[in-house]
């Protein structure tokens, strides 16, 4: 079982968010970065199939600036056998059909039964990468997976629906599954995992090597939400509080 | 600009995002037309009928009959390749989020998602948490969008009259992968947190599932049913059928009253159209503060035992 694991290093969720000059994305050179959280789980879940299965290859497949080889080695720490580093210069990228297709340039060659990723990014939260690029590749897709089995030549997967509906499906591998947070419960490192690591290989796919075809969509202003609402602010002692409750129940929204 | 929304059958009616997305699609665009398959689609149609749209579609064919996103991307991209729709509307639902993304792949045109508002041809979504918002556009005039919930109201949709017409899609069963099983409930509960006048919803503020009990006691003297936020029922204090939030319900009540509830944007979105929200949480600074109406800071587990005297007494 060859598996790929798709990782986005984005801000972390303390970091600061300064707008940039041409007010089209964060100033980054401030930026402390992450591993996209819901892209820990996936991880995560890649490496508990190859161990039930006691084979296989977890591979991290990252996009971004240099600065990216971060999350990649922090998920050879965790166990994954090898990275591809597809590098990107200049601003990131933020069309995601752009994205998909430059990883399905690398992705394609490499032939794998499985392709995971989180179920959106804590930066931008486009949240179709993953299927994007299981229907280039002419695979089977899943989203929002809360639990996964392999069986001979199928993955079966729990996918979550809302207001607490669930389905099991079953797809022929390959398959492309984007991964609901929350289903497992990612590892941390080992001294002897982060020692390791460092002599695992990540491979550098140069921008140069990949098509990029024409931009679908951009980003063209980032700005501070106003608040729409007028909010009326309520503090002090408990006890005038709840006074001041009860006559808004009462007299302003007559739900009592 | 030619405007085709999907709607999606859920279990023979239209779901809330749906309505909100043919609201969205009457204001982005002046020709809209509507898209349904599935089963059942009797009610449905009923109810498109009395909709100022151009028409209806209908898609009968068995590989569509229950959702799939191999069956459901094809039929779209045939309908939009069909009828020439350069722009195609949703709401941003997990069936959504499964499905059109291969729609956006196999048309070649981008699928901007998540949408908090428009205006011409710019769509601001949220981005970095919910802590910033983008502006997005298309590089040319066709895209595939999705809208939040309460991005539109129901209560704006233009009604009016048309008719239906079935589109005869071109389906081999090689093109349905995926073998699905019936969907199902893991806890069901007799509770309908949708058609709830009044809802008081429980969040980590409560502290411990010792002290729940005094949300029950409250919304019991306002004659309210109890909801919670995602943390809550994933410790196991409040079962998961009384879930607000992106996987869980939807809601809209004339009065949301969030007990210690932060605000994460997962939550937001399954109750931000409530009429009035009351949000009690000890940090002045929670984003559910930003979206309520009556923003009571304070401590949750001070806070309701007194109010719950106070209504005893008034």
């Amino acid at each position: 079982m060859k598996i790929a694991v798709l990782v986005k290093q984005v801000p972390g969720g303390e970091s600061s968010l300064p707008i940039n000059n041409s007010q089209n994305w964060i100033d980054e050179s401030v930026v402390t970065f992450v591993m996209n959280p819901p892209d820990n789980f996936a991880l995560e879940e890649a490496l508990l199939i190859k161990e039930k299965m006691e084979q296989g290859e977890v591979v991290i497949v990252s996009m971004g600036p240099q600065r990216v080889q971060k999350v990649i080695r922090e998920g050879l720490a965790k166990g994954a056998d090898r990275g591809i580093h597809i590098e990107e210069d200049g601003q990131i990228e933020i069309d995601p059909l752009t994205i998909a297709r430059r990883f399905v340039d690398v992705l394609e060659s490499e032939n794998f039964d499985l392709i995971l990723s989180g179920l959106q990014s804590d930066d931008t939260g486009m949240g179709q990468t993953g299927v994007l690029i299981g229907e280039l590749l002419g695979i089977s897709t899943a989203t929002l997976a809360v639990e996964t089995e392999i069986l001979d030549g199928h993955v079966k997967v729990k996918r979550e629906l809302e207001s607490g509906w669930f389905q099991w499906l079953q797809l022929p591998l390959p398959a492309s599954i984007s991964i609901q947070s929350g289903l497992n419960t990612p590892r941390y490192p080992s001294l002897k995992g982060i020692m390791g690591a460092k002599k695992k290989e990540i491979k550098l796919v140069s921008s140069s090597e990949i098509s990029s075809g024409e931009r679908s969509q951009s980003m063209d202003r980032i700005f501070v939400p106003t608040a729409s609402k007028q909010t009326e602010k309520i503090e002090g002692e408990v006890d005038q509080t709840v006074g001041r409750v009860v006559e808004i129940l009462k007299s302003e929204l007559k739900v009592i | 600009m030619n405007v085709l929304v999907v709607l999606e059958n859920n279990r023979g009616k239209l779901h809330r995002l749906s309505t909100e997305a043919i609201v969205g699609a009457q204001k982005v665009g002046s020709m809209v037309s509507a898209l349904v398959m599935g089963e059942d689609l009797e009610n449905i149609v009923n109810e498109l009928e009395a909709c100022d749209l151009e028409k209806i579609i209908t898609v009968d064919h068995d590989l569509v009959s229950t959702y799939n996103a191999d069956g459901y991307s094809e039929v779209v991209k045939q309908v939009a390749q069909s009828f020439s729709f350069n722009i195609i509307l949703a709401g941003h639902t997990y069936q959504t989020r499964d499905f059109m993304p291969r729609v956006s792949a196999k048309l070649g045109i981008p699928f901007i998602p998540d949408i908090v508002s428009v205006n011409d041809n710019i769509f601001v979504k949220q981005v970095l948490n919910a802590k910033l918002n983008a502006e997005m556009s298309s590089a040319s005039d066709s895209a595939i969008l999705s809208f939040q919930s309460a991005t539109f109201s129901e209560e704006d949709l233009k009604t009016g009259s048309c008719g239906s017409e079935v589109f005869e899609a071109d389906l081999n069963p090689s093109v349905v992968r995926a073998v699905s099983e019936s969907p199902f409930q893991e806890d069901q509960g007799d509770v309908d947190l949708e058609s709830a006048d009044v809802l008081v919803s429980v969040g980590r503020g409560i502290e411990k599932e010792e002290n729940v009990p005094l949300a029950f006691e409250l919304a019991k003297k306002m004659g309210a049913e109890v909801s919670a936020s995602r943390p809550v029922v994933d410790s196991g204090w409040i079962d998961s059928f009384r879930q607000v939030g992106s996987s869980g319900s939807n809601v809209a009540p004339k009065l949301y009253f969030s007990l210690g509830i932060s605000g994460a944007i997962q939550h937001v979105v399954g109750m931000k159209g409530s009429k009035k929200i009351m949000a009690i949480n000890k940090d002045s600074d929670a984003p559910i503060f930003e979206i309520a109406d009556y923003a009571i800071v304070g401590d949750v587990l001070e806070i309701v035992p007194k109010l719950i005297e106070a209504l005893d007494q008034s």
